[in-house]
């Protein structure tokens, strides 16, 4: 369309005499560095080096009695994903479902928070984080308990054929909810939920809400205002309450372990055993390295479609 | 009932609380379609909240709204054909300019939404920034793409909340002008917020001035400024000298007499109140005259103060009774009085206005920050 290519040749014009009104003006340059030094120091000692000594561990050849020797045996990580791959891959979907969750969760009640709940805005801000004041370990425990089958959540499921339609899932494999995928994901969702809600509603807090009344005035639908004016702007709060729920949640081996049967073991319940009880080092240091590297595949594709997303 | 056209907006003991308080009080008011209607008043009163119903907004406390004979009281802001330019602007921050002009005829589908937006940018002198982001405009600059925006719609009827208050003088004129010619091309009926009267005046066909939320007059400009109905839309709209007077009885003539501290005025007998006798005598100060005298309507003092500004020259005459009387003399060659001079100021019967001197003579007076 001709009009469309006069209007973006203007736009390009304009862009350049933008680029061109700005003056050189000259700032101290290192002072941004010199602040960033602390940081990137703590994070070449506690980040980088661990990672590098988990590298060069994977590849040593030994055993705990006869001692370590590197040999460079990356042959380990073949046989790695090849024997634990399910656990990989189990991981990683497990993660997301709960991420998912826990987002579906969240965003009404971020967005409730931030925008409806007035004066008592911080009481719930404190009852969203009131479960860490109890340590992982003890409310993943109280979750065998909520979800036992003499329970009245487990009832309830039974009464409402719940887990009739959790076992046509697949997410359960009998009348109870223990022990099941189910449980594994509910828990995971549960446990990292703080995570989400809390960067949403940091954002959610900060959208101005006459935004959201210029584009009911400009026709858009309650839902099309939410679509092309609330989802947008709240995009950096999903992108950072998703990353801070599904890395911990790829990783974790707590849920799968208390809340789980044999057939929902992730690879953190592999690399906890294999580290502390076979005592592999090597293999449990391969697979955290392969866990470490998919998710950062994973989170830096994630991040880059967000990133387009959010220029649409 | 007044009678209405098709396309008329109209409110109905319209009124607006906040809890306990009451932000717009009952306001009936009928803005003829097409026409161009300018809400004037003081911070506070009440303008935007009334735009804010007629949007949908803000839901009614009480009264109904029509367009036509078609209640939208009731209806969602999206459902109604009314657009605003909203006072804080509320641009997209994370849409470029082009889609923030085309946001409203994308939501109904219009296949032509980009040629249509990029003529309301070219109309508000901004057809080259349709791709950068709000943030990168100054703010004259929000304030023409908020106004595209809206305009791009051709709605019913068009809410400007202080449109143009972002933008210097001379766009602003241009603007101005610019409006009023959209608006009278495309037969859009205005509501136009503003603080500034002039704006007000030269725009719109009719004013309404609020007062904590209240509707003090409704007219057109020339009825309201010649005759406003108080004292606090004599002060509001323009400057006006009002003199404390009392009736003293007819002259004939259709005229009355009337003291001024102890000075005998006439007075257009149409324009006192019935039954009216302590009045407040306004004048506006180019309605008074600075030399010899008219043999009525006289009035002797010194000259107080002088302020030349180009195209006139402002006086205050200190009066015997301590009042200062503001006269605004065009430059049109006469001789200028100095500071110190004895004068007679004079007006012509009729010029005048009068008001109940129950009235707060201060209502209304703008008062100005002196700095220093
Ligand atoms: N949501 C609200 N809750 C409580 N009071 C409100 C609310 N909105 C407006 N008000 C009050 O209603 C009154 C009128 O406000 P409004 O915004 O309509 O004034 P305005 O005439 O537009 O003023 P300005 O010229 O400064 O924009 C003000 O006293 C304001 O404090
Ligand atoms: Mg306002």
């Amino acid at each position: 369309m001709p009009a469309w290519s006069t209007w973006s040749s203007m736009a390009e014009l304009a862009v350049l005499s933008g680029g061109t009104a700005r003056p050189p003006v000259r700032r101290a340059n290192w002072v941004p560095y010199a602040l960033l030094a602390p940081g990137l120091l703590w994070l070449a000692i506690f980040f980088v080096a661990p990672m590098l000594t988990l590298l060069s561990q994977s590849l040593q050849e030994g055993s705990v009695e006869a001692g370590y020797t590197f040999t460079a045996n990356w042959q380990i990580y073949v046989d790695a994903l090849q024997k634990y791959w399910p656990q990989l891959l189990r991981s990683v979907g497990y993660a997301a479902t709960a991420t998912v969750a826990a987002l579906v969760l969240s965003y009404p009640l971020a967005y409730y928070i931030a925008q409806k709940a007035g004066r008592w805005k911080n009481l719930m801000l404190v009852l969203v984080v009131a479960p860490f004041f109890t340590s992982f370990l003890i409310r993943t425990l109280a979750w065998r308990t909520i979800l036992s089958d003499t329970g009245p959540v487990a009832e309830f499921a039974r009464a409402t054929g719940l887990t009739d339609l959790l076992q046509a899932l697949a997410l359960t494999n009998n009348d109870s909810l223990l022990s099941s995928k189910f449980a594994v994901i509910a828990g995971l969702t549960y446990n990292f939920l703080p995570f989400m809600i809390l960067p949403l509603y940091a954002s959610l807090d900060r959208l101005d809400r006459r935004l959201v009344e210029a584009a009911g005035d400009l026709y858009a639908t309650p839902w099309q205002g939410f679509r092309h004016v609330t989802w947008p702007l709240s995009l950096p709060g999903v992108v950072a309450g998703t990353l801070l729920t599904f890395i911990p949640a790829t990783g974790d081996f707590i849920n799968s372990r208390l809340l789980g049967n044999t057939q929902t073991v992730m690879v953190g319940q592999v690399i906890d055993a294999q580290f502390l009880r076979v005592l592999d080092y090597p293999l449990a240091a391969a697979l955290s390295f392969i866990l470490l590297v998919m998710i950062l595949a994973l989170v830096s594709t994630y991040v880059r479609r967000a990133g387009t997303e959010e220029l649409v | 009932m007044a009678q209405h056209g098709p396309g008329d907006l109209e409110l109905i003991g319209l009124t607006k609380s906040f809890d306990d308080f009451t932000a717009v009080e009952p306001m009936d008011l009928t803005i003829p379609q097409g026409s161009f209607f300018a809400l004037l008043g003081p911070s506070g009163c009440g303008k935007t909240t009334t735009l804010r119903m007629v949007a949908g907004l803000e839901q009614p406390t009480a009264g109904q709204i029509l367009i036509g004979d078609t209640d939208i009281t009731n209806t969602r802001p999206h459902q109604r054909n009314v657009n605003t330019v909203f006072q804080s602007y509320a641009l997209f921050p994370h849409m470029s300019v082009m889609d923030n002009v085309q946001f409203g005829l994308r939501r109904r589908g219009d296949k032509d939404a980009k040629r249509k937006a990029q003529e309301a940018l070219d109309l508000v002198e901004l057809g080259h920034a349709g791709r950068k982001k709000p943030n990168q405009l100054s703010g004259g600059m929000q304030q023409r793409v908020a106004l595209a925006r809206a305009l791009v719609n051709r709605p019913d009827v068009l809410l400007l909340d202080e449109p143009l208050g972002a933008l210097d003088l001379k766009l602003r004129r241009q603007m101005q002008i610019e409006l009023k010619r959209i608006q009278q091309e495309v037969g859009l009926t205005f509501i136009h917020v503003t603080h500034d009267q002039e704006e007000a005046m030269t725009m719109a066909d009719s004013i309404a001035v609020m007062n904590a939320g209240r509707m003090e007059q409704l007219g057109d400009p020339a009825a309201l400024y010649e005759n406003p109905s108080s004292t606090f839309v004599a002060n509001f709209l323009g400057q006006s000298n009002l003199l404390a007077a009392h009736v003293t009885g007819t002259a004939g003539d259709g005229r009355l007499t009337a003291d001024v501290h102890g000075h005998e005025v006439l007075v257009d007998a149409g324009r006192v109140p019935a039954g009216l006798r302590d009045v407040w005598l306004g004048v506006r100060p180019e309605k008074l005259a600075l030399g010899e005298g008219n043999g009525v309507n006289e009035l002797k003092g010194t000259v107080s103060d002088a302020s030349f500004s180009g195209v006139a020259t402002q006086y205050l005459v200190r009066m015997p009774w301590g009042m200062d009387l503001t006269v605004v003399q065009q430059n049109d060659g006469s001789a200028r009085a100095r500071l110190g001079d004895a004068v007679t100021l004079s007006w012509d019967p009729g010029h005048e206005f009068v008001l109940d001197s129950a009235q707060d003579e201060d209502a209304g007076v703008e008062h100005v920050v002196v700095d220093g």
